[in-house]
């Protein structure tokens, strides 16, 4: 390796190379804007350029850094393998939080305030009341099934021979957006309508009518639809608690199920006096991070309802009220609400990293 | 000593399992069937009918003699029965169904077996060449109708998806390894409260943030680009990427830095020749996190991108409002979204898992 931390660089290279990255950057994203019409240039262009300059940059304010007289070189260096993320991060992500808390006091375009008239809309409005009511019904439904069911497989996949095999299915929806799994639920939930001679497409009318039944269009029966559209959701995200749960379960030492046995204890009261003890941190962490992601639900109400039928949910009304009624201030208020409700989980992060460990 | 255990399984057990497995399998292979099969056969039955079931169909007909008399009960096949009960079919003992075919003067009696039916549909790739397409499609609905329509353009998409996601997901990474490394292993103000910071976004909702991002966008002209969304993409992900690869870097030994050091390489020599090669494990577990949740990301990719330079999910979605009732290309669409990331998903599981194990605060 070499003697770097004794020499400055050459001023005239470093210049050039300052030069350089910024040519390359700003280059690139110009050129980058003019090739919309070859589509698969473009995308190799904006691959390698999106990675190649992220680098240079970094190498190039590295270079910068090392420059820098010894006292402060060291200082300079880790601004700069820092600074980056954490200049994102407040730009994206901090800086957002008050900027959204502002305009939430604002009126619909951001001209004058308003006081807490957006908040006042978000807790009265009838719209906003039945999405608070479905968010509700998401996250107690949605989470308990989610959770209930991953302990479940998870148990019984541990004495199966193909657990494996069975994980993988189960956990596979994972992989699947949810506007695809939107469009799997829609195909499952379809209905063709009332007349003559109407074979059912839908695999959920088909067993419905080969009992004797009566096809539905499901996604339209007021309330219970709501239980319709959190299936998906229990689809999608039963896999995650399974995996996180059953790495828990696996953890439990031999000894413990053993002594249980010796002592006559069956599988149920193993399961209910020892497994679900022994597991219950990572219960609790996995319910918390389903009840926050069912509180942030968004896609699979856009795509299967939009929102309609009596469907709603927080996160639509969001994207609603910014985008389709133009209002930021109402907007705005929304965010902060899921932020609010968020909090107790971010202090309780907080609370359990300081207790965890301290930074070295 | 599990496989012990497991040499004796529940039979209980097993049943459950396979039900559930099935109940969990059978929605995607529904869909996949289904983009694969003829559209007006869409329309017409459902995907169910192409595996092999038992259905009644007719093997054959039997002309009977003109003179046999059809007001009193008469033998065919060594039956007898009266005409109306023909003409409502008769079951023989041998399983088959005999049915009078039409009026009294056809004298045609057509036969029905309950049968086998094998993998019997007309398979086609015409529905994915639609959805990839974005010139004028058409195709004929359950009642032969044809409709015509314009095509999703599918394959632009897919390349949209690829330019915003492979950069989404490898800046995010080169961002957070530098500020992991940094934050475990070098000295400077504001560290820990920096680091605090980090944490405490782990679970902020991105709502929160879209609204000022746009704004800023609008100004900036960024609205509708790639350059946008993985600006967007990169803060939304990097708590989390900063907090995995930290947890992963602390924890490399203090001997491999404190030897680069004695060797006289400067910290960049030591990130880019020993801290990221050893980090790979936890690179590729955020990879793969990061890359399949901007992969399926419709929020972020509705919000920045609108119409321009449509992403999989978005197209879909439109798809979806548009011709809701198309399953045809719908599946097609559906399934062309899932490709990439169920080969990502299942050729690096194990990296999937370990990701999410530790990424279970994310927001």
């Amino acid at each position: 390796m070499s003697q770097d931390i004794e020499t400055n660089r050459n001023p005239v290279i470093l210049a050039a190379q300052v030069i350089l990255t910024i040519v390359v950057l700003v280059g690139g994203f110009i050129l980058l804007q003019h090739m919309q019409s070859v589509k698969i240039l473009m995308t190799i262009f904006a691959v390698l350029w999106g990675l190649g300059s992220t680098a240079l940059l970094f190498f190039t304010l590295n270079m910068i850094a090392e420059s820098m007289p010894r006292k402060i070189r060291a200082t300079a260096v880790a601004f700069v393998f820092a600074g980056p993320a954490v200049i994102i991060l407040l730009w994206a992500l901090v800086i957002p939080t008050l900027r959204t808390l502002r305009l939430s006091f604002m009126d619909a375009n951001a001209r004058s305030f308003v006081g807490l008239a957006n908040y006042k809309f978000a807790f009265t409005n009838p719209t906003m009341l039945e999405a608070f009511r479905n968010n509700l019904l998401w996250m107690i439904f949605g989470t308990f099934f989610c959770v209930t069911l991953g302990i479940i497989i998870a148990v019984l996949a541990d004495k199966s021979r193909h657990e494996k095999l069975f994980k993988s299915l189960i956990f596979m929806p994972m992989a699947i957006s949810f506007v695809g799994a939107g469009v799997i639920w829609k195909f499952i939930y379809a209905y063709k309508g009332e007349g003559f001679n109407v074979t059912e497409i839908g695999l959920l009318n088909a067993i419905v009518t080969a009992f004797g039944g009566k096809a539905q269009a499901w996604l339209l029966i007021p309330f219970w639809n709501n239980f319709f559209l959190i299936i998906i959701m229990i689809w999608l995200q039963t896999g995650y608690a399974m995996v996180i749960l059953s790495s828990a379960i696996k953890a439990i030492p031999g000894e413990i199920n053993e002594a249980a046995r010796v002592d006559g204890a069956n599988s149920f009261t193993i399961f209910f006096k020892i497994t679900i003890p022994y597991i219950m941190p990572t219960i609790i962490t996995v319910t918390t991070t389903i009840l926050i992601f069912s509180l942030k639900l968004f896609d699979i109400v856009r795509v299967m309802t939009g929102g309609n039928f009596g469907t709603n949910v927080i996160a639509n009304e969001f994207y609603l009220r910014q985008f389709t009624y133009g209002n930021s201030g109402q907007a705005s208020a929304i965010a902060i609400i899921l932020l609010i409700v968020i909090v107790p989980v971010l202090i309780y992060n907080l609370k359990d990293f300081r207790g965890r460990r301290t930074l070295k | 000593m599990s496989k012990v255990k497991k040499a004796r399984v529940n039979p209980i057990v097993a049943i459950v399992l396979i039900i559930i497995v099935v109940a969990w399998t059978v929605p995607t292979f529904g869909v996949f069937v289904t983009s694969w099969r003829d559209s007006r056969d869409i329309y017409a039955s459902g995907w169910w009918t192409v595996l092999p079931h038992k259905d009644i169909v007719k093997t054959g007909e039997i002309i009977i003699d003109k003179d046999i008399p059809l007001d009193a009960p008469f033998e065919i096949e060594g039956t007898s029965a009266t005409f109306q009960q023909w003409r409502e079919g008769v079951q023989l003992e041998d399983g088959r169904t005999l049915r009078w075919y039409g009026n009294k003067r056809t004298k045609k009696v057509e036969v029905f077996e309950n049968k086998w039916i094998g993998f019997g549909a007309n398979l086609t790739t015409q529905n994915y060449k639609d959805v990839l397409t974005g010139g004028t499609i058409t195709f004929e609905d359950g009642n032969g109708n044809t409709i015509t329509r314009q095509g999703n353009n599918f394959a632009d998409a897919v390349l949209n998806s690829i330019a915003v996601s492979i950069p989404a997901t490898i800046i995010p990474i080169l961002i957070a390894a530098f500020a992991a490394y940094a934050f475990a292993w070098m000295e400077f103000p504001g560290r820990k409260p920096l680091f605090i910071m980090v944490v405490a976004l782990l679970v902020v909702p991105l709502q929160i943030a879209l609204i000022p991002i746009l704004r800023d966008y609008t100004r900036w002209g960024l609205n509708g680009t790639y350059v946008g969304m993985w600006l967007a993409h990169t803060g939304f992900g990097l708590p989390l990427a900063v907090y995995l690869l930290y947890n992963y870097i602390s924890n490399l030994p203090r001997d491999v830095f404190e030897s680069a050091y004695l060797d006289g390489a400067s910290p960049f020599t030591t990130f880019v020749r020993l801290v990221l090669p050893l980090s790979i494990p936890a690179l590729a577990s955020f990879a793969i996190f990061q890359f399949l949740w901007v992969w399926n990301d419709y929020l972020v990719a509705l919000v920045f991108l609108g119409d321009k330079n449509r992403v999989v999910t978005a197209a879909l979605a439109a798809m979806v409002g548009e011709k809701g009732q198309d399953w045809h290309v719908l599946t097609a669409g559906a399934f062309m979204s899932m490709i990439i990331p169920l080969t990502v998903f299942f050729s690096l599981q194990r990296y999937f898992v370990r990701g999410l194990m530790a990424g279970s605060v994310k927001g």
